[in-house]
């Protein structure tokens, strides 16, 4: 009978390998690369997403994106959530350094704060709906606080409209990072605190010193997932808004041309743009952080 | 204890192969049936639905009178909540149940690839209203479920309150109908529900009673320029949402309405009107302090004649792939014929020609109002309305450019009426001369 201990260490470990990453690499394969290859097949084509035949356009879908600038004004939007991903890192950093010295209820808290990023999408974005309606808990709370001349329509009010979205997108992702700097944070060994605190360094010289040279890593990596979740934001705006009143960001406007208009040929030339803009900004962001080491 | 590992881990993916497989193998023969014993009709079908209110009761009671008729099909039911964006994706598959509705995404043409003809459309059209809208090269594919008619619904207790004291006809009548509303009583004049998206999409349906004419949106429109001119049919519906988002008479808040809440809201009296299909008064009713207080009229219009223009519901259809297409065509059949569910469930009248037309439906008659289906496209020019609309971005069935209309309006955007109404004849006239030359 066939025993894999016939087998020199050399070809089991291989065996093993082969096998143990098979299933991943398959299911990695079938629901990430090949959607990829289609969707880069699709850029070239005018296909609606029903036909049975698709013609070839070559590069015409690319043109028409390029050539609209319609099509890139949404970018605008961006900028909003850009902004408030350096609020929620201040925000998750903060909140991951306080708890990670002595506190009372240290638990409790940490599961509060992360405790947004359990909840289903969806239903933050009516739970929202809700706090931002006239009248609603948000008025309420400013009314409460004396500050009811603040009053405005939060989702109403283009102008403010992204800043409230971007701001429940704050709430909603903050509890990530936070677990993120937290796991970096404990990993520290606490005969470090001791020494400092001997030489003695006080809580900010220690978080200057010890703590965020630490986690430098996490930071960076936070912080390439917050640029590209900013570029590719969808989820809190399309179910609260649909995109309406100058929300939409450039996946919300990717769906409905693929979903609604039947632009299936356009809308993948645009995941692939997005694709790109994506690579190019990881790829630079990791650039000017290697050139500070 | 190493080997012993090993061992199991082989075991298990084989075992899971193997149970995979057997799923297969236990499907394809479920699904298989068709008639046999006794001539009658046999199998197991799923029916799919866009209903997920009344899947479990109403849709269950179907069930059960159906096989009192053929005891030998096993019927199963599966409703989708955003039946569009569900079913779409599944229909690249060949696994779609076997009677479902034909999603309006699909564009006309592309229908004989995923549904089964179910007759001559000379020979259906005779018995039934509205097949003749996705009929591809002379075969029917669906039949709609209902036929409905879109126009106003209110709160008569409102009208009574704000001294209105006939049903405003015209625009001008209508605007000043609001306008007491707004001046006499506590009740938004018109609620839009703006943030549910689809209701604003409703107008679109009257755009017959304001053209007065039933030629006008699958003959005279795809054949000319300019839709959103001033004066034309598109242009004066549209500048009313505009007219009534600017001049205060909608919602205080349009972001955040919320459609079940506004039925309820309706019933009580704080809602004046609403724009919707004839689908929703009974809905409206349910909820209602008192369901005769809520009436439904008309969309104003500066035409002569007013007409409700009858509107095809979803159609149903049989999935091309479907292993029971007898029993298949059995559900069809009573669905349309004996279920009742157009005039029960769905609010309209029923597609079937030889069914009598509901009580309600004469007072209109008497008003001089006239009910009529829309006039299908000439030959040669199924669908094309479709096309256009989609290759310009318009969306006349979509509420994205609906929600730019009433932002401008608020005062959200700068652009004026004017300047959206140019853009989209732009849009309409750069993508007409696209598909025509195609």
């Amino acid at each position: 009978m066939f025993k894999l201990s016939d087998l020199s260490y050399k070809n089991q470990r291989k065996i093993i390998i082969f096998t143990f990453s098979l299933l991943p690499v398959v299911l990695l394969f079938t629901f990430a690369y090949l959607p990829v290859f289609n969707m880069f097949h699709y850029s070239f084509t005018d296909w609606n997403g029903f036909s049975k035949e698709k013609e070839w356009v070559g590069l015409e879908n690319y043109k028409s994106i390029f050539t609209n600038p319609e099509y890139f004004v949404v970018f605008k939007v961006s900028v909003y959530y850009f902004f408030a991903t350096f609020v929620q890192m201040g925000l998750a950093l903060y909140f991951a350094t306080i708890l990670s010295f002595n506190v009372k209820f240290k638990n409790l808290f940490k599961g509060i704060l992360f405790f947004p990023y359990l909840l289903n999408g969806v239903a933050i974005g009516f739970m929202f709906m809700i706090f931002f309606r006239p009248e609603g808990t948000f008025d309420t709370i400013l009314g409460m606080l004396g500050l009811g001349s603040l009053v405005q329509h939060w989702l109403g009010n283009p102008d403010i409209i992204n800043i409230s979205l971007a701001g429940t997108s704050v709430w909603r992702y903050m509890g990530f990072n936070f677990i993120i700097f937290l796991g970096a944070i404990s990993s520290i060994p606490n005969e470090i605190y001791e020494a400092a605190e001997m030489d003695g360094a006080n809580r900010w010289h220690q978080f200057r010193y010890i703590i965020l040279p630490s986690i430098s890593r996490m930071v960076q990596l936070n912080i390439i997932l917050a640029i590209s979740g900013t570029i590719s934001a969808f989820e809190i705006p399309f179910i609260m808004t649909g995109g309406a009143n100058g929300s939409k960001t450039f996946v919300i406007q990717t769906v409905d041309l693929a979903f609604k208009y039947g632009k299936v040929g356009l809308a993948s030339a645009m995941a692939v743009v997005l694709l790109f803009i994506v690579i190019v900004v990881t790829v630079v962001q990791r650039l000017a952080f290697k050139e500070e080491r | 204890m190493k080997k012993k590992r090993w061992a199991a881990f082989l075991a298990a993916g084989l075992f899971l192969t193997v149970g995979l497989s057997g799923c297969g193998v236990a499907k394809e023969k479920l699904s298989e049936g068709g008639s046999k014993e006794n001539g009658g009709i046999s199998g197991d079908i799923t029916v799919i639905t866009q209903r997920t209110d009344i899947v479990d009761t109403v849709f269950q009671d179907y069930a059960k009178q159906f096989q009192e008729k053929y005891p030998d099909v096993n019927v199963s039911f599966e409703a989708l909540a955003d039946y569009g964006g569900q079913i779409t994706p599944r229909m690249n598959t060949k696994d779609y149940g076997d009677v479902l509705l034909i999603p309006t995404q699909i564009p006309i043409a592309d229908i004989p690839d995923f549904f089964e003809p179910l007759g001559d459309l000379e020979e259906m059209k005779e018995k039934y209203m509205g097949v003749e809208e996705r009929a591809v090269n002379g075969k029917v594919y669906g039949i709609p479920i209902a036929v409905t008619y879109t126009g106003i619904v209110y709160n008569k207790k409102v009208f009574a309150q704000s001294g209105i004291k006939e049903v405003p006809k015209t625009f001008d009548e209508f605007k000043t109908a609001l306008k007491s509303v707004k001046d006499k009583t506590d009740a938004i004049p018109l609620y839009s529900n703006y943030a549910s998206g689809w209701p604003l999409t409703q107008w679109e349906g009257a755009i017959t009673t304001v053209a007065g004419n039933p030629d006008y949106y699958n003959i005279k429109m795809p054949n000319e320029d300019n839709p959103f001119a001033k004066g034309k049919p598109h242009y004066e519906m549209y500048e009313l949402m505009y007219d009534t988002a600017k001049e205060g008479l909608i919602e205080e808040d349009p972001l955040t309405t919320d459609w079940e809440s506004s039925k309820a809201m309706m019933g009580r009296g704080e809602i004046a009107t609403m724009v919707l299909g004839s689908w929703a008064i009974d809905q409206i009713k349910s909820v209602a302090d008192n369901p005769d207080d809520i009436g439904y009229m008309p969309f104003p219009t500066n035409a002569e004649k007013v007409i409700f223009p009858l509107g095809a519901d979803f159609q149903i259809a049989i999935n091309k792939n479907s292993k029971n297409k007898e029993a298949a065509q059995a559900w069809v059949d009573w669905f349309i014929h004996e279920s009742n569910y157009s005039v029960e469930q769905a609010g309209g009248i029923s597609a079937a020609k030889d069914e009598p037309l509901p009580e309600e439906l004469k007072q209109y008659e008497e008003q001089g109002v006239e009910f009529t289906l829309l006039t299908p496209a000439k030959k040669g020019q199924e669908g094309l309305v479709d096309k256009i609309d989609k290759e310009a971005e318009i969306g006349f069935w979509l509420e994205d450019n609906k929600k730019v209309i009433m932002e401008a309006g608020i005062g959200n955007r700068d652009e004026s009426y004017e300047d959206l109404a140019e853009r989209f004849n732009k849009a309409w006239n750069e993508a007409s001369k696209k598909v025509m030359n195609e």
